[in-house]
């Protein structure tokens, strides 16, 4: 601890991506070399889709509890992780989605379509991944200063996408819902913390 | 005994992979936990080198040879076996695929009883040594569907539920046949608790019209792959329905009751709009949440096995049982 004191406020900054890196990078490659093996259970395609798919709330959530963290305990450096958690989000949403096409449905078009269409919960999550897409993008500095003061509207799409995930998880699960509705207390919780910021949109 | 198979299911069967590779699943499943962050280190070591410091498992259930007719179709490519006994829906044991063979292990099956009753002249009780030697035993390798759009290829052991309906006699009155799981919290954890078992109310009950039990696919199962049934497959006695989506092959049966009228069936409790009484399978009723037009066949081959295929209406068992719903408007009775 006396060590991690001494740091200075860029060399923990440092760390922490170097440390979002692996937690983030590691655990999806030691997931598609079992699974291309066949050691993930007898069924390694529903492994994958809900690993990736958890994985992808689990660091969207954690994007969420940056600033409240930050803010109570005076760590504004944490803010520059921000990004970087938020793209691994992207990113394992992206294999998320992945997964689903190439290995669940195996790259059926039709059947893709018809399901984007006639299953809700995968039209909610795929519009999730869609406005994912948007908030990657616009997440490269250049573009993100020219964007001005529309950039900080657009990411606040990232309180709607955690919600739109959490139905798209509720939704997508037989009868057992307890781990849904965990996340969702989680959600609910990080959102509520912006009470005060949803309000004054309404005003 | 008819096995209809049709060319576009066979597989080849060079990519059969080394079962022993299955016994470092947990392992591995284990070490994934939040974000796989225990996998870093966990899975840069062999699983197998851990396996034997760490290994907390315990005994495993032990099943025994059975004596049957083989099933001589060579045309299915079967599941391994290993699969088959570790991929399984028995929410009494909890909810993920892979609980059922954890939490099943101390499951208790001797002795048993199955008890015929209700609408018959002569109601009678098997004891668990009469579920193997009551009647002879044969392997009908079946193909089963799950309702979530996946599925295998199982040789099981048992005789035609119609042997045993015959015994038992059901007189002018009797309709249809209804089903029941033990019900044991203290054994069967999903029971005792409403979280671990999905919100499903237990027993776990199912039905079949009586023709469709005596329809000669209708199999009661004791055994699979040569050997009486792991508890996690539904020890010591299940159905086997195969034209029919998996959830109406009851597990661990320690009832039947021949019934004036429809039974209520567990899944179709739990949502009516989801789960039919019937539950045919039928690529053209989707389930709301899955296209039922196809399947993905579990097989061996990992992630890239090119595995879906497409469902056939009744699950391929259309010559046989086809009949049994001319009258019936299948798309409202699904």
């Amino acid at each position: 601890m006396a060590l991690k004191l001494k740091l200075k406020t860029k060399d923990k900054v440092l760390w922490l991506k170097v440390a979002i890196h692996l937690f983030s990078l590691l655990p999806l490659i030691n997931l598609y070399i079992t699974a291309f093996n066949d050691q993930l259970g007898a069924d390694p395609v529903e492994a994958v889709i809900h690993f990736t798919g958890v994985g992808a709330f689990n660091l969207l959530l954690i994007t969420l509890m940056i600033t409240p963290i930050a803010q109570r305990f005076k760590l504004g450096y944490l803010l520059k992780t921000r990004r970087l958690i938020g793209l691994y989000a992207f990113l394992y949403g992206l294999f998320h989605l992945f997964n689903f096409l190439a290995f669940e449905i195996q790259f059926d078009l039709h059947l893709f379509f018809s399901e984007i269409f006639e299953r809700p919960y995968i039209t909610v999550g795929l519009a999730a991944m869609l406005l994912l897409v948007a908030l990657a993008v616009t997440s490269i500095s250049f573009i993100k200063r020219k964007m001005g003061k529309t950039w900080q509207n657009l990411h606040n799409l990232s309180y709607l996408i955690v919600l739109l995930v959490a139905i798209h998880f509720y939704w997508s699960v037989k009868s057992d819902v307890t781990e849904p509705l965990i996340y969702w207390v989680v959600t609910v919780f990080l959102l509520r913390l912006r009470i005060g910021k949803f309000k004054a949109w309404l005003k | 005994m008819l096995i209809k198979t049709p060319k576009s299911y066979q597989l080849n069967e060079s990519n059969v992979t080394d079962e022993n590779i299955y016994q470092s699943r947990r392992n591995i499943i284990k070490q994934m936990g939040f974000l796989g962050a225990g996998a870093l280190l966990g899975s840069a070591f062999s699983s197998e080198a851990q396996a034997g410091f760490f290994d907390d498992e315990p005994e495993i259930f032990k099943t025994s040879t059975l004596n049957f007719t083989s099933d001589n179709n060579k045309e299915l490519i079967k599941t391994p076996e290993n699969k088959v006994i570790s991929h399984n829906n028995f929410y009494e044991f909890g909810t993920n695929k892979t609980d059922p063979q954890e939490n099943a292990q101390q499951f208790n099956t001797n002795p048993w009883q199955l008890t015929l009753s209700g609408e018959c002249d002569n109601p009678h009780t098997l004891d668990y040594d009469d579920l193997t030697k009551a009647f002879p035993l044969e392997e009908r390798i079946y193909r089963m569907r799950c309702v979530e759009a996946w599925s295998m290829v199982i040789p099981w052991v048992g005789f035609p539920l119609a042997e045993l309906i015959k015994k038992a006699a059901p007189n002018t009155k009797a309709k249809y046949v209804a089903f029941e799981t033990l019900y044991d919290p203290k054994q069967m954890p999903g029971q005792a608790s409403r979280r671990l078992g999905g919100g499903v109310k237990y027993p776990y009950v199912e039905g079949l019209r009586l023709d469709e039990a005596m329809n000669p696919l209708t199999l009661m199962s004791v055994g699979l792959y040569g050997k009486t049934l792991p508890p996690q497959n539904g020890a010591p006695i299940r159905l086997v329905v195969p034209w029919k989506y998996g959830f109406k092959s009851i597990k661990s049966i320690v009832g039947i009751k021949f019934l004036t009228h429809q039974p209520p069936t567990t899944w179709n409790i739990l949502a009516p709009r989801e789960y039919g009484f019937y539950a045919n399978v039928n690529p053209e009723v989707s389930h709301p949440r899955w296209s039922q037009a196809s399947e993905r066949r579990i097989t061996t081959g990992g992630l890239f096995a090119r595995n879906r295929i497409a469902t056939l209406p009744f699950n391929g068992y259309g010559e046989e049982v086809a009949a049994l719903y001319k009258n019936l408007d299948l798309k409202k009775n699904f």
